[in-house]
């Protein structure tokens, strides 16, 4: 409360009685209307608090009169977006793949959604971006495709997926381990053969050695010149791209004692829209066929 | 500087509290009407804003296609600004806040020239004000009638006169709401909407904001909004000097006042003849001669009526006028050699023949002014229609192809703020031999479609020739050119290798 209110000599006002080291404050008092707009808010405050969600109980809360909650906000906002979304999901069900690659408004929408759907379910092995990663993870953006590259492969291998129990159809190739036979001599020979095909043998007496051994136990699978057979999967050995790695370490490994990757099938888990955005995403990145 | 202290306790300490409260009753203002060229040019100006104000949403400008056809359009969702043949993007932004910044350092401008004729004019609450005033006016009659009928008798007149009146005022309230709305959409449609209650309820909801703040301020608060709510009141006195000029009772002139018959001399007293019509035609009702204040919105108001009463006492217009400090004050040290009279009046003009419009602040703010104008219109010369921007894909950075090759992917967009739709051959320079596709395009070409009034989006792969020697980074510029081979838009970004 003010303690000495004085009249101001210069100007003839009062003063609040406020002071602060002999500093004093003139009254200019403000309209009492003013006053009552801040009661009013404060009564405002109040209305808010009984419509919305507010006070904290013991087991609980005040729900408000409204039931207003920000969990309930988003459920309905994002069940306006999915509506939003249906229109565009339908024609991308109804039309072919192709038929998406080829109208700009649904190759933007795929890629759109592609993305989401990447992210969150292929990323962890193949990459961010697609590209993959050394260790058995292809890479999306290459122009090397064991299973084939063309939309209906990425389609069908992101259904049925790979070497997995979850699809009757999912793609299988099985190499056999080499270690129990071939000699570590022979095993020798035919990795000095493969590294040949890219021009990289160390020893050329070996690597001629390794064709023959290459020709009995290989070709079926890999070719006559290591360019791969799609049909049974068989990698392509003759180009700079190694899902295990490239060099004469590595391939001894992968002949003597074969890892083989694992992909899931994602028929029954994604639907049919998001396969065929996934399929039409990949392709985009600039390997497909 | 500046601002004389007031030298006398001024008409609106009558509002002063009882002792101790910090807040008291609010006095009603009731300003007399008033004629002359203050009020001429008032009446003119408001005329016209509002004229302004109400007919632009209505001016039609055909755009081809979708594009709407309003001259003048706020077009939030799609986040365009349309004003006749230019249109805004949200990106260029800027050249909105260039506008922002032009009009305020004019405001400082002028304001330091002419005082605060924003204030006493311009600003929306003076002109809807004064509207609204004159509504009362022809309603309730002028100053003395209106005080009457307030303070009379709670009769069938007086409720017939007030429902009139608010009713008069909330229809304005309202066309000033619904005018304001109209900004942000097609004006007919909207128009039609509203009134057949089919229109969004944001359209409602800021529809009956302006509405309630229209018929509250104008009609309630008015020189309130200026006294207690408006900042400008407050910095304005950093843009003002002892050379702008601003609403002046002139002291040395006037004083000392007094009441004077006719035939009486006028020697030995000043002109003032202290009739309170400068306080009683003032919209804030403050006495000009208690010294420049801070409620004065300098409309000059006073000025007419006090140059109605010199002209009929028979002396020289000017008691109270635009003047500077400066003046006042040469004026005040000539003047006071002599004693009051008309003597004294002869030497105080004299003191004050010559103007000081031109000085740094007025320079400094026009050559600011001008300096900004040039930038906006440099920058609004060079704008183009046609954006392009790269975006590199960051995983992975390259890709090694199965014969070694190695290929970029990027994200290309290209910002078409035109009507047509053309589409652009797309060449990336700097990387002899690359091969660039666009996904989608036919046979995945290096053309890219644009999309009228849009962003066209494409992923392009960068193949560089077989077996080309790379460094990690090469810097390549990407160019959008036309059927004729014009470069229209290029942009520069780097195509990356691992390393050797």
């Amino acid at each position: 409360m003010p303690t000495k209110i004085e009249k101001d000599s210069l100007t003839g006002k009062t003063t609040t009685g406020h002071e602060w080291d002999g500093i004093k404050e003139l009254n200019t008092p403000l309209p009492k209307w003013w006053l009552y707009i801040l009661y009013a808010t404060i009564a405002w405050s109040a209305v808010w608090a009984l419509l919305y969600p507010s006070f904290p109980g013991l087991s609980g809360h005040f729900r408000g009169l409204t039931g207003w909650t920000q969990r309930q906000a988003i459920v309905e906002q994002m069940a306006s977006a999915r509506a939003e979304q249906a229109p565009f999901l339908d024609r991308i069900r109804a039309a072919s793949l192709e038929e998406v690659r080829q109208n700009p408004e649904l190759l933007a929408y795929a890629i759109a959604g592609g993305r989401v759907a990447f992210a969150d379910n292929c990323a962890a092995c193949h990459g961010s971006g697609g590209q993959g990663a050394v260790g058995g993870f292809p890479a999306l953006v290459d122009d090397d495709w064991i299973w084939g590259g063309t939309l209906e492969d990425i389609h069908f291998t992101i259904v049925h997926g790979i070497r997995n129990a979850q699809s009757e159809e999912a793609r299988v190739s099985q190499m056999p381990a080499y270690g129990g036979v071939l000699s570590r001599a022979q095993i020798n020979d035919v990795a000095e053969f493969v590294l040949s095909l890219t021009d990289r043998a160390t020893d050329a007496a070996a690597a001629r050695r390794g064709e023959e051994v290459y020709a009995e136990n290989c070709v079926s699978c890999h070719g006559e010149k290591g360019e791969g057979v799609r049909a049974v999967g068989g990698p392509a050995l003759n180009d700079a791209i190694w899902l295990y790695g490239g060099t004469k370490a590595q391939i001894v490994a992968q002949i003597t004692n074969p890892r083989m990757g694992v992909m899931p099938a994602w028929g029954g888990r994604l639907d049919e829209a998001t396969i065929k955005m996934l399929a039409v995403y990949v392709h985009t990145f600039g390997g497909g066929e | 500087m500046t601002m004389e202290a007031p030298t006398r306790a001024r008409p609106a300490e009558a509002q002063q509290s009882p002792q101790g409260s910090l807040y008291a009753k609010h006095v009603k203002v009731y300003p007399a009407r008033v004629t002359g060229r203050f009020r001429y040019a008032k009446w003119l100006f408001l005329v016209f804003a509002l004229f302004v104000y109400y007919v632009t949403p209505w001016i039609r400008w055909p755009r081809p296609g979708s594009a709407p056809d309003q001259f003048l359009l706020v077009d939030l969702a799609g986040r365009r600004f349309y004003l006749g043949p230019v249109v805004i993007w949200q990106d260029e932004l800027y050249f909105v806040t260039g506008l922002l910044i032009l009009a305020a350092v004019a405001l400082f401008l002028v304001t330091s020239l002419f005082g605060r004729v924003w204030c006493g004019y311009a600003c929306p609450q003076t002109v809807w004000t004064d509207l609204y005033l004159w509504v009362e006016r022809r309603i309730e009659g002028d100053r003395n009638a209106r005080m009457r009928l307030d303070q009379g008798p709670r009769d069938g007149a007086y409720w017939t006169k007030k429902l009139a009146k608010h009713a008069v005022w909330l229809v304005i309230a309202a066309a000033t709401g619904g005018a304001f709305v109209l900004y942000f959409g097609d004006a007919p449609t909207m128009l039609r909407e509203i009134l057949t209650g089919r229109a969004g309820s944001w359209t409602y909801a800021f529809l009956g904001i302006l509405t309630f703040t229209t018929y509250a301020l104008a009609g309630w608060a008015r020189e309130q909004v200026c006294t207690y709510m408006c900042p400008w009141p407050r910095f304005q006195a950093a843009m003002l000097d002892e050379n702008s000029l601003v609403v002046s009772y002139r002291a040395w002139r006037g004083e000392p006042r007094g009441k004077h018959k006719q035939g009486e001399p006028w020697e030995g007293r000043g002109d003032c003849v202290d009739c309170r019509q400068c306080v009683n035609v003032c919209p804030t009702g403050i006495d000009i001669r208690d010294g420049q204040q801070l409620e004065c919105i300098g409309c000059g108001l006073c000025i007419d009526a006090c140059d109605q009463i010199m002209d009929k006492v028979g002396r020289p217009r000017g008691l109270i006028a635009l003047d500077t400090l400066t003046h006042l004050q040469k004026a005040e040290a000539a003047a006071c050699a002599v004693p009051p009279g008309p003597a004294r009046v002869a030497l105080g003009d004299a003191a004050t023949a010559e103007r000081r419009l031109i000085r740094p602040r007025t320079i400094i703010y026009a050559g600011v002014l001008a300096a900004v104008s040039l930038a906006m219109l440099v920058a609004f010369a060079m704008r183009s229609t046609t954006e392009l921007a790269v975006l590199r894909d960051r995983a992975p950075v390259f890709i090694a192809l199965a014969d070694g090759t190695i290929r970029n992917n990027f994200t290309v967009k290209v910002w078409n703020k035109g009507y047509g739709e053309p589409t652009y051959r797309l060449v990336v320079e700097g990387l002899p031999g690359a091969t660039v596709a666009v996904v989608g395009a036919p046979e995945e070409r290096p053309v890219v479609a644009t999309r009228a009034d849009g962003v066209a989006t494409h992923r392009v792969h960068v193949t560089a020739a077989h077996g080309a020697r790379l460094s990690e980074s090469t810097p390549v510029t990407f160019v959008l050119k036309d059927e004729a081979g014009r470069t229209v838009v290029s942009t520069a970004s780097v195509f990356l290798a691992p390393k050797r």
